[in-house]
């Protein structure tokens, strides 16, 4: 990948290794976006042989998040980044830890599908609305990753958006649940699978956005986190004066 | 204090509360020295571009830039070092408490008694220790003996040379290493008690240690004077200094705190500069 934003420097080498730092998180950015797609396809058709697959990558989710953070260390030391290069290198060390977190939440489903592989496995219909969440999810993912990968704070924004139809999916699955739950008690052991299936979907969700909170900083070098979306919109897209 | 990001303030008083560090304003400092459009021209060469700038009070304030960017020419308009050039021509004006430096009434001796000056190569005088920083006071007619050994022995003092020097205060300056001939031609210029410092390229002759030492003194320093700093090292410049200058071919390009600068540059000019990238 030639990155604009990132070549310029006197120093090719410095380009270059900047530019893999970038690859890497962006590779180990798919890979857990495989590992998620993966655990919930598991979960949903009970697939144990995929489970297996997507707790078997963990440990190279992991071998991944060790080395960019060996190599952006070594990038401080040798090189002590200033502005936005600085700023990428903040925002890598921060965004791996929560795909890192990412990857352990889609094999936490992942062993959850194989648990229930062992039992009677609900009705497929139950799964209808996990699917849908999931799928909101994967999709939110991919566009942080691609905000990312673009340095489009816009683009953040506009992901951290989608964050809040997966809060209303996740709600609504767990009031369902409890419905199901009260209506015959048998039911309960799956419900719970399925409500802590839907809480490990927000809670990428919520990575997710820490992400794009994350690329709205390296873009405008403005920490936005903690702050209303409207004016998290404001800093991203430029419509308010740049902090002097 | 001001602070910005009102989710960070109300954090960050809970978690690091004393510690917070906020981007300091120049709206909020006390002003020592203030630059007004000055022009500065070698013969039909133009220096200095309309140089406008405030200096604040007991902060260190860096100018960085490429070689050639007119930091140094700046730095010697603080002190008049310029006047020794004849071709040079200067339009505009500096004002240290209120009165313009340029001004023809100015005494020119008293000026640089009040604003001492910091070469890049130690330039102890040849003579004894102790008459290096003794040097100025008896300049100014003071003889007194108990005076002298007062002022000495505090001046070297301030600048952590005492320990190292104390027997043999005696002996040739040329005598020290370069670390501690720097750190006693800062005694020197401290002896007369002014009120600015300019530091030109302090540490560019110095081993690490040497400079880590000047540093560490520069940030004691700030408590008393105003410190101004020429530094071709921006590692340098963003730790020792509150402020920073960023200048290129003459001009002022961006002035801010330097946590701002180094951080998130408004001018992608700054940008470059400091990521070391061609504009």
């Amino acid at each position: 990948m030639e990155n604009k934003r990132i070549g310029g420097h006197y120093s090719h080498r410095y380009d270059s290794e900047l530019e893999e730092v970038v690859n890497r998180v962006l590779a180990m950015g798919g890979l857990v976006e495989a590992q998620l797609t993966n655990a919930l396809r598991a979960f949903i058709e009970g697939d144990t042989q995929v489970a297996q697959e997507v707790s078997e990558t963990d440990a190279r989710v992991n071998s991944f998040e060790v080395s960019i953070d060996e190599r952006c260390v070594e990038i401080l030391a040798r090189r002590q980044p200033a502005a936005m290069d600085l700023r990428l290198i903040v925002a890598v060390i921060k965004t791996i830890t929560d795909l890192e977190r990412i990857g352990d939440l889609a094999g936490a489903i992942a062993r959850m599908a194989i648990r229930q592989a062992e039992g009677d496995r609900p009705r497929k219909q139950l799964f209808r609305d996990i699917e849908t969440m999931g799928n909101r999810v994967i999709t939110m993912l991919h566009d942080a990753l691609d905000a990312f990968a673009r340095m489009d704070a816009a683009a953040a924004v506009n992901v951290v958006r989608q964050d809040f139809a997966i809060d209303s999916d996740h709600e609504a699955i767990l009031r369902q649940n409890v419905t199901f739950m009260m209506e015959d008690s048998r039911n309960i052991g799956r419900m719970l699978d399925i409500t802590y299936a839907a809480r490990a979907l927000e809670r990428v969700g919520d990575h997710a956005r820490n992400m794009c909170e994350y690329t709205i900083y390296l873009v405008k070098g403005r920490d936005v986190r903690h702050i209303d979306l409207k004016e998290m919109e404001a800093i991203a897209t430029g419509t308010v004066p740049e902090e002097k | 204090m001001s602070q910005r990001n009102p989710a960070a303030a109300s954090m960050s008083a809970g978690l690091f509360e004393g510690s917070t560090r906020t981007v300091r304003s120049l709206a909020d400092e006390e002003i020592a020295i203030s630059v007004e459009s000055l022009d500065l021209y070698y013969g039909d060469a133009q220096a200095l571009k309309n140089i406008t700038m405030q200096i604040p009070k007991q902060r260190v304030t860096a100018f960085i830039g490429p070689s050639g960017c007119g930091k140094s020419t700046l730095l010697r308009c603080f002190n008049r070092m310029n006047d020794l050039v004849d071709s040079c021509r200067i339009e505009g004006a500096i004002n240290l408490h209120g009165a313009n430096i340029y001004d023809r009434k100015t005494d020119v001796a008293e000026l640089r008694r009040q604003v001492g000056m910091v070469f890049q190569k130690p330039n102890p005088f040849p003579k004894t220790i102790y008459e290096n920083v003794a040097y100025g006071l008896r300049l100014q007619g003071v003889n007194n003996k108990r005076v002298l050994d007062e002022v000495v022995e505090r001046s070297i003092k301030a600048v952590g040379l005492w320990e190292e020097v104390k027997d043999r205060l005696q002996s040739n300056a040329f005598g020290l290493s370069g670390g501690q001939q720097q750190r006693l031609v800062i005694a020197r210029a401290i002896a007369i008690e002014p009120e600015v410092i300019l530091l030109d390229e302090p540490t560019s002759a110095l081993d690490p240690i040497s400079t880590a030492k000047i540093e560490e003194l520069i940030e004691e320093l700030k408590e008393q004077y105003t410190i101004l700093i020429v530094t071709h090292n921006m590692q340098q410049a963003a730790r020792v200094s509150d402020y920073t200058a960023y200048m290129y071919l003459g001009e002022l390009i961006e002035y801010a705190d330097t946590m701002h600068l180094f951080t998130n540059p408004r001018e992608k000019a700054t940008e470059d500069y400091i990521t070391g990238r061609y504009g």
